[in-house]
């Protein structure tokens, strides 16, 4: 098995305070991996870590086998790796054919395009309408993002995400907030990811994580407390105990 | 229509021409015909909004604020002075393109400072760059004149074809088809992609890098940019006034900068114009009343627009222009109004 992304003794501190602490991660190509720990774990800053947006104090980060550890924010992107954000991060003046048209102009390398007016390309704007289809924004495409309910704002992080045709895709908690009528939407969306795009998933929600993880990191206090497939995690007793509490997971 | 059509129609909406733009240009060129007298105020209005459109290109798209705006203005005022004075460059359009140009260098070499910091270092810096040039050019007597300036510029004929005359009428629409010019162009660039990626900058510069935006490098780009169309507009003054003196670094020309497009809104290009042309008749108006103090006049003004909101203020300003233009044009055509500047 090739390894999509790893990170190896990865450590951050703040302060005095390690927030990642020695952290070896190994996320297998197409996998659909979840990072999962209680609040204060670390998990954000460790995302913040891979995709450049905090730099770490020592460690390594590989990116299909290649060093990306001191690249930036920008250039992982462009080398595939991908993220949505726990708080939506969006344009609130924008609107999402004009956010998603970003995104794909940039990955095909005509975002510096300054001559060309937006909207001239028909590869682009294929790919815009593809999206926009896919993740129900069609009818909302000339709406500016701050106006569109919440849940449709949560479809446009993901798509944005994905606009940028990832082989490696962060979700930070895609399902953060979402009332329950719109949850479906969501799933549906982060389940229909092709399998050639590694996911690994930060996320809350136990049902969420346990239904769509094929693999499982446990993260406690900035260091790894376990791994394995979910029906292991799931019974592991020092789980239970930190993170789960007594409850009894159902598999 | 299919989808991916749709889109680009989409798209290119705002980047399609509306009627109330075309009325806006073929009104400001027959004002060179109807007030004859008036060259003077005009081109002095012409410059000013280039120079706003300069500031807005930073400001309403990718949302650096700027105090010393001046900075470029003057350099390109004394290139300009200085190549016609010595007889470096004689033609008007190719020296106003070198002055422009010696702004450009400026520009580049400052973004760096100026894209490090938030605003508030911003207006710090950009403030320092200005204040600092205005000394150097004191300093520097033996090139710039010092107080008192440069003095004996000759311009030739523009193109080698039409003089200056002393009623401004060249000066008008030589700066007129500057403006235009560049305006084009401008208005170009913020319907592009590039432009467009200005605006998520300016929105939110996280998600921006993480779609893969080189955020610093587009930043670098635009202020270079904007720093070429002050460096015109303050050769624009040079060869229209044949002066050139310290004046043109100072900081009152940056502040009413700032206040040109708060009057007349950001993001849209157009606000740097509306707002150079009621800035500049506000002034006059309120100096005739009171000569004395015509600015507590502006500062009422300027109250007036941030509580009652600009919107709303275009709204009713522009409502019998747009009623106008629904019965011409008989659909939803109405006078660019700002899309959601803060």
């Amino acid at each position: 098995m090739t390894i999509a992304l790893e990170t190896q003794n990865l450590e951050k501190q703040f302060g005095g305070l390690r927030v990642t602490r020695d952290l070896s991660l190994k996320i297998e190509q197409g996998a659909r991996h979840a990072l999962i720990g209680p609040n204060g774990a670390g998990k954000t800053t460790v995302i913040n870590q891979l995709t450049g947006v905090l730099k770490p104090n020592s460690g390594r980060i590989l990116l299909e086998g290649q060093d990306i550890t001191d690249l930036p924010v920008h250039k992982r992107v462009l080398r595939g790796l991908s993220r949505t954000f726990q708080i939506n991060q969006l344009y609130p003046d924008l609107t999402p054919l004009e956010t998603i048209g970003l995104a794909v102009s940039e990955r095909l390398g005509h975002g510096g395009d300054w001559w060309r007016r937006m909207g001239t390309r028909s590869d682009v704007n294929g790919e815009i309408a593809d999206l926009l289809t896919r993740f129900h924004l069609l009818d909302v495409m000339n709406e500016e993002t701050v106006t569109l309910p919440y849940g449709k704002q949560r479809l446009l992080e993901i798509a944005v995400a994905i606009a940028a045709k990832p082989r490696v895709l962060l979700l930070d908690e895609p399902a953060a907030g979402v009332p329950e009528s719109e949850r479906h939407d969501i799933l549906a969306v982060v389940g229909s990811l092709p399998r050639d795009v590694t996911v690994l998933l930060i996320e809350h929600d136990m049902d969420l994580v346990f239904s769509f993880a094929d693999r499982i990191s446990v993260l406690v206090s900035g260091a790894l407390l376990t791994e394995g497939p979910p029906e292991q995690v799931a019974r592991d007793p020092q789980v239970k105990a930190v993170y789960l509490g007594e409850e009894a997971v159902n598999v | 229509m299919n989808a991916s059509s749709d889109v680009g129609y989409h798209a290119q909406r705002h980047a399609r021409w509306h009627y109330g733009e075309a009325v806006f240009w073929l009104a400001v060129l027959a004002c060179g015909f109807v007030f004859p007298n008036r060259y003077l105020i005009m081109t002095d209005i012409l410059r000013l909004a280039l120079f706003a459109m300069s500031l807005d290109l930073i400001l309403g798209y990718a949302g650096i604020v700027s105090l010393g705006h001046a900075a470029f203005f003057g350099v390109g005022a004394y290139a300009a002075g200085l190549l016609a004075l010595h007889g470096i460059v004689n033609e008007p359009v190719l020296a106003l393109i070198v002055a422009g140009l010696a702004a450009m260098v400026l520009g580049f070499a400052t973004s760096f400072l100026v894209i490090r910091g938030v605003d508030l270092t911003r207006l710090m810096v950009t403030l320092g760059i200005a204040l600092l040039l205005e000394a150097l050019a004191e300093r520097f007597s033996n090139i710039t004149g010092g107080t008192d300036g440069l003095q004996g510029i000759e311009m030739q004929p523009i193109l080698g074809e039409i003089p200056f005359d002393m009623f401004g009428k060249a000066g008008f629409f030589y700066s007129l088809a500057v403006l235009f010019v560049l305006f084009l162009l401008a208005r170009r660039i913020v319907h592009s992609p590039f432009g467009l990626s200005l605006r998520a900058i300016k929105n939110n510069p996280l998600r921006a890098a993480a779609i893969g935006i080189p955020v610093n490098r587009r930043l670098i780009a635009i202020y270079t940019l904007a720093a070429f169309y002050a460096g015109i507009a303050g050769a624009l003054f040079t060869q229209t006034t044949a002066i050139a003196s310290l004046d043109v670094f100072a900081f009152d020309r940056s502040a009413d900068l700032m206040l040109v497009l708060v009057i007349g809104g950001t993001g849209y290009l157009y606000g740097g114009l509306i707002g150079a042309v009621l800035f500049r008749l506000l002034q006059e108006v309120f100096s005739t009343i009171t000569p004395q103090y015509w600015q507590f006049w502006i500062g009422l003004v300027l109250v007036v627009i941030v509580l009652v909101g600009r919107q709303r203020l275009h709204r009713w300003m522009l409502y019998v222009p747009n009623l106008i233009i629904k019965q011409v044009a008989g659909r939803k055509a109405v006078v660019a109004v700002p899309e959601g500047d803060s």
